[in-house]
């Protein structure tokens, strides 16, 4: 549990160095926000539609940028070696990437939801704390993605090709572009696989409905369990042993 | 005779493969506990995988390679050995107190070690700039200090004065001599000859196998010369 609070104090200490990172990661899902509101400008429905999704989908993005760099550079640097030459557990330590990213993606939910509910006019009628809450479980999965990405990869140029390999097809088919109803039978099939199709329905389910729906918890209970699973998954990637 | 006790590391029948490839070929030494070890041969001869193989980081090892009566890797050896990486790792995006603090709080270490540490390698002045802007030589005595924060009985270090001037170099071999004083073992790699001289004993390291093991006296006794550039040379030439 040390180990965990002393590696997200680093973690945050390290962002706290580059005040423009955290500037990117707090002001550009707010102003694309705002962009997709004028370009809904005739079309008030179509906003209602896509604006909630994008709210779970920012957090998978910029997640997933940030953790899969650092972590790679975790593992080129020899900072990771010299790591676990210290009683300092794999789960500790990716238990403190995951509270110092939680609560920066907490804090990106925080004011684009706020954004989008005040000043933009999107119609939220479920919890607000779940909708932040349910960023926050997408921002542990980008978190899992990112880790899994860096294993398989050498330099940061590798890396971010995982975005559109790994996460655009999840864009494709999560319900932003076209309902999931509407999906035919074989890409409904794959979009059930796929994580963020749960973040999406479960997103819309809090814009329809009032409250926390049993719905809404439900995916946000399988989102949850896809990001730990990427965690763990990833953690055994992270050898104490290397070549 | 040693006793058991008397030796900290022990390797027997070592070999280690990398990349397919193998780098050390059946190693069998001991290393005194409470002396410097001064492991030199030159470049690519598998100084660094055998400090990996030491601290427990390496994959691919046969025969067996014992830490203070553990095996290698051990656990409840992360608390008692300081590896000090070649690469100098450290978090660039950080102060050298911030990464200080990070791994003492992960070693449970004294919060006033920090700046004892930053004042033993003389990083007092440079202790709040970010690790990116310091210059080769206060990198790699900020992996130093990082090596050794807690009470390490075992320090690792691999090439800690490269790149140091002569009046740093003096101080830090200072600063290792004092630490053995305490009981310490070190084992301290470097391609430089003459800081060989300044070890207890010198294990010479040639194309994965050990070429010599001895305290530079008997080297240079052993090869009838006087400077142990020459005694490397020699012991090339015997055994080729």
């Amino acid at each position: 549990m040390t180990g965990a609070v002393a590696t997200a104090t680093r973690v945050l200490r390290q962002l706290r160095h580059d005040p423009r990172t955290i500037g990117l990661l707090l002001g550009v899902p707010a102003a694309l926000m705002a962009i997709f509101r004028v370009v809904y400008q005739h079309q008030h429905s179509g906003f209602e539609r896509a604006g909630p999704a994008l709210m779970v989908i920012f957090p998978l993005i910029t997640m997933f940028l940030v953790s899969s760099v650092a972590l790679l550079r975790e593992r080129t640097s020899g900072t990771l070696e010299r790591l676990l030459t210290t009683p300092l557990s794999r789960i500790s330590l990716l238990a403190g990437y995951a509270l110092a990213f939680t609560l920066l993606a907490i804090i990106q939910a925080g004011v684009v939801t706020a954004l989008s509910l005040g000043a933009l006019g999107l119609n939220v009628a479920g919890s607000t704390a779940l909708v932040v809450i349910l960023a926050g479980a997408v921002a542990l999965l980008g978190l899992g993605l990112g880790l899994l990405a860096s294993a398989f990869a050498h330099s940061e140029f590798q890396v971010v090709q995982f975005f559109p390999a790994t996460i655009l097809p999840q864009l494709l088919l999560c319900g932003l572009l076209v309902p999931r109803a509407s999906m035919g039978s074989v890409l409904h099939a794959v979009s059930d696989l796929l994580p963020m199709s749960y973040a999406v329905d479960g997103i819309h389910h809090l814009a329809d409905q009032p409250g926390a729906s049993a719905a809404a918890v439900g995916d946000l209970a399988v989102v949850l369990a896809f990001a730990v699973a990427a965690i763990l998954l990833g953690a055994l990637t992270l050898r104490r042993r290397e070549d | 005779m040693k006793s058991l006790s008397d030796t900290a590391v022990e390797a027997r029948s070592l070999s280690v493969s990398r990349g397919g490839r193998e780098v050390l070929h059946d190693v069998t030494f001991g290393l005194p506990a409470g002396r410097i070890t001064g492991l030199v041969g030159p470049s690519g001869g598998g100084k660094t995988t055998l400090m990996r193989t030491v601290v427990g980081v390496q994959r691919h090892v046969s025969g067996e390679v014992r830490v203070l009566g553990m095996a290698a890797g051990s656990a409840a050896l992360r608390r008692c050995v300081g590896y000090g990486t070649q690469s100098q790792a450290a978090y660039e995006d950080l102060s050298v107190r911030e990464n200080l603090v990070y791994f003492a709080a992960l070693l449970g270490a004294r919060g006033e070690q920090v700046e004892e540490l930053l004042a033993r390698v003389d990083l007092e002045a440079a202790a709040g700039q970010l690790v990116r802007s310091l210059s080769g030589g206060q990198r790699s005595r900020v992996s130093l200090a990082m090596a050794l924060l807690g009470e390490p009985r075992l320090l690792v270090l691999d090439e800690p004065t490269v790149g140091l001037d002569p009046l740093l170099r003096e101080h830090l071999w200072g600063l290792f001599r004092e630490l053995s004083g305490a009981g310490r073992t070190l084992l301290v790699s470097s391609h430089v000859m003459d800081e060989a001289a300044r070890c207890d004993e010198v294990l010479l390291l040639r194309e994965g196998m050990v070429l010599a093991h001895a305290t530079p006296a008997e080297l240079l006794g052993r090869t009838g010369t006087s400077d142990l550039d020459d005694a490397f040379l020699r012991l090339v030439e015997q055994r080729p």
